[in-house]
């Protein structure tokens, strides 16, 4: 049955892909300075916008508000660690990257630090966090086109595939940074759009900034009595789960190195550092990150909106509470009939993300937190046997809905216009392909112009450069698509190991190498090596070895428990990574000949925007 | 450039990186994570406060970091005359 929905879904994605293609073609890079830096020609409000493209990927679009819907404040570690980590991008590393004036990340690192090795070594860096991070948006193109072509999860990876490598394989940077701009409106529009709506809905308050900090207006014009953030922590607790505004992740200690680990990683990811190559000047990048993150803070500050208000939501549309009621705990919500729910819940059902499992065979939906005690006694008592919600298939259940759909079917489950729904979609896809491809081509370039180019091929042609990187693109979204069928968490998880590696590994030896002059070759490859392979080895031990399932290992026998270390999870573990890096490099560097001398003198240009090393245009 | 000027236009730099770096650990690890709870006592609108900053304020504030830092850097450049042309 073709719905208006449908047509409206298909004429928004088809029309903003088009959009896309017709950029692509329109600004086909024809050198392989357009392909990678675009020729250094770009505006740094025009550069911000496509930065803010290329940063806010599936993890921010799709997945991040539902990571905040289900652990509340919890999920603040994403908000202050996605954006905080531009505030060291922007004071620690962008203004003297552009000055030093270079294609990519390895190729400073090998310059600064005078070392084949140490370039290779950035690389391997470069590519485990990269491939990672592709994986996390793998997860998201799924989900959405899963949910867009009303099809399984693995349907719509291997359609999100195909795109992806259609897209970023024909345009290169100069193509993908206009590209960039249009996807950037796109997807702002349809994050922000539904959001103004419920926000409305909810709270008569149109800036869910406000919104969320508002009263809240039961939707059966009942009395106003309570805040959006009271109402919110008053159901989540009388259902069994944790406290909305006070529910953290982890401990404290988890906490902090999770937020830790997502900014420093912000500021080693080789995609948004390449960026700052693309501005003509020292000051434009300075200025440069301060309008990306403009750009990203109106998503981010948005998303706390739309995450406790799509909670809201969906627990009122599965659970319905007579507002004027005074009864506490299960008693208060009256499940609905499977049969009465709106379209959307059946549609979703599809994909196998969200799952209805009629335990107690009354035809009705329970949703509460069976985990809790005292909650479970009480369903017990009214004939309930379990939470009715799930996700996965059928041999692998797990609680409550998935929840990267939560931002995808938000629209749906408030009832907002079909034209508001399908601009979703289109947003979702336009945040997971910009990001998807402005991934590739940091590890196109690191294939082959780091290595290609200047270790193993010194002769090779610029078109077979070209080639060449193209051919890497294609063979990074295999493998990603490949990881992607069993991804080793939601989208925003999965993003979150990226940044954990990318901390640990890339962005100690790019600090050192701008304030630390006297740092050297072997103690940079040293620091790098052991920064990274601490991180992976503690992500894997957890997710199973490169994310296969299955094969991850924790040694009882050694009192290993999960999340050994002071509490701190896998994806939070980058931080720890980054100080071993930190350690390891200053205590070989003390041991080992120091930097020759110019070297030195090439780190104190690098330090002072005008002089002898002007940024060199490429 | 003499030396010693180099070595007072990089100390300068640093001491504003200093203090704004200071200011980025407040707003996010201090009010938003360590203090969040005695924070919480205390309302802005229908937030919690240490919720708001987690939440909302210190992007805000992360923001006006960054072009204080891009403006307080352009003057150095200036004053210094390392500025490009």
């Amino acid at each position: 049955m073709t719905s208006s929905l449908d047509y409206w879904t298909y004429g928004v994605v088809g029309a903003t892909f088009a959009l896309y293609i017709g950029i692509a073609i329109w600004a086909r890079a024809g050198t392989t300075g357009e392909f990678y830096v675009a020729g250094k020609g770009i505006h740094p409000v025009s550069n911000g916008m496509a930065t803010a493209a290329d940063w806010m990927s599936a993890a921010s679009f799709i997945s991040m508000a539902g990571m905040i819907a289900y652990n509340g404040y919890g999920g603040s570690v994403f908000l202050m660690g996605w954006t905080g980590g531009y505030v060291l991008l922007a004071l620690l590393l962008a203004p003297y990257l552009r000055k030093f004036g270079k294609f990519t990340v390895p190729e400073f690192i090998g310059d600064r630090y005078y070392s084949q090795t140490a370039r290779i070594v950035a690389v391997i860096c470069l590519i485990m966090a990269s491939i990672t991070y592709v994986i996390g948006q793998m997860r998201g193109v799924g989900v959405a086109f899963s949910r867009f072509l009303e099809t399984s999860y693995e349907m719509g990876l291997y359609v999100g595939m195909a795109i992806v490598f259609v897209y970023a394989v024909l345009g290169g940077m100069k193509g993908i940074t206009y590209t960039q701009i249009a996807q950037y409106i796109v997807l702002i529009l349809a994050y922000t759009i539904p959001a103004l709506f419920i926000s409305l809905q909810l709270t008569g308050i149109v800036v869910p900034q406000i919104g969320l900090g508002a009263n809240y207006i039961p939707p059966d014009g009942g009395e106003v009595t309570m805040t959006l953030l009271g109402k919110l922590d008053q159901v989540v607790t009388d259902l069994g789960f944790k406290e909305y505004t006070t529910q953290t992740m982890g401990n404290t200690v988890n906490m902090f190195a999770y937020t830790l680990s997502l900014m420093i990683g912000t500021a080693g990811l080789p995609h948004v550092i390449i960026r700052f190559f693309t501005v003509p000047k020292v000051k434009d990048a300075r200025y440069s990150a301060g309008w990306a993150l403009v750009f990203i803070a109106i998503l981010y500050t948005t998303a706390p909106a739309v995450g406790a208000m799509a909670r809201l939501n969906f627990i009122d549309t599965l659970m319905v509470q007579d507002t004027e009621t005074t009864v506490h705990g299960l008693a208060a919500f009256e499940p609905q009939p499977y049969d009465a729910l709106p379209e959307w819940f059946q549609k979703w059902e599809q994909t196998g993300l969200l799952v209805w499992q009629d335990l107690n065979n009354d035809g009705l939906v329970q949703y509460y937190n069976d985990a809790d005690e005292a909650i479970a006694a009480e369903a017990a008592g009214l004939g309930y046997a379990g939470s009715e919600i799930f996700h996965g298939t059928a041999d692998r259940l797990s609680a409550g809905p998935d929840r990267d759909i939560m931002v995808l079917a938000n629209p749906e489950i408030a009832g907002l216009p079909n034209w508001v729904i399908a601009l979703v979609v289109a947003g979702g896809l336009a945040a997971a392909l910009s990001t998807a491809a402005g991934l590739l081509l940091a590890i196109s370039s690191a294939i082959s112009h780091d290595l290609l180019k200047s270790v193993f091929m010194k002769d090779i042609s610029e078109k077979n450069e070209l080639m060449a990187g193209r051919i890497a693109m294609a063979g990074a979204i295999v493998v990603a698509g490949y990881l992607g069928l069993n991804p080793p968490g939601f989208a925003a998880g999965t993003v979150a190991i990226a940044f954990g590696l990318a901390a640990a590994s890339i962005f100690p030896a790019l600090m050192m190498g701008i304030f630390y002059k006297k740092m050297n070759d072997t103690g940079v490859v040293a620091g790098m090596l052991s920064g990274l392979l601490v991180t992976l080895l503690y992500v894997f031990q957890h997710t199973g070895w490169f994310f296969i399932r299955g094969t991850e290992f924790l040694a009882p026998e050694l009192g290993m428990s999960a999340n050994w270390f002071f509490g701190i999870t896998p994806n939070a573990f980058g931080v720890v990574g980054a100080v071993v890096n930190f350690a390891v490099a200053f205590a070989v560097a003390a041991f080992t000949a120091p930097p020759p001398d110019h070297i030195q003198h090439l780190v104190e240009d690098v330090r002072v925007p005008r002089g002898a090393g002007e940024a060199v245009d490429h | 450039m003499t030396p010693e000027n180099r070595s007072a236009y990089w100390k300068a730099n640093l001491r504003l990186l200093a203090i704004l770096l200071a200011i980025w650990f407040v707003v996010s690890y201090g009010f938003g994570i360590l203090l969040v709870g005695p924070l919480n006592q205390f309302y802005l609108g229908g937030y919690p406060l240490g919720f708001w900053f987690a939440q909302q304020g210190s992007i805000y504030i992360f923001v006006v970091l960054i072009f204080v830092y891009a403006a307080q850097m352009n003057r150095l450049d200036k004053k210094f005359d390392v500025d490009e042309t």
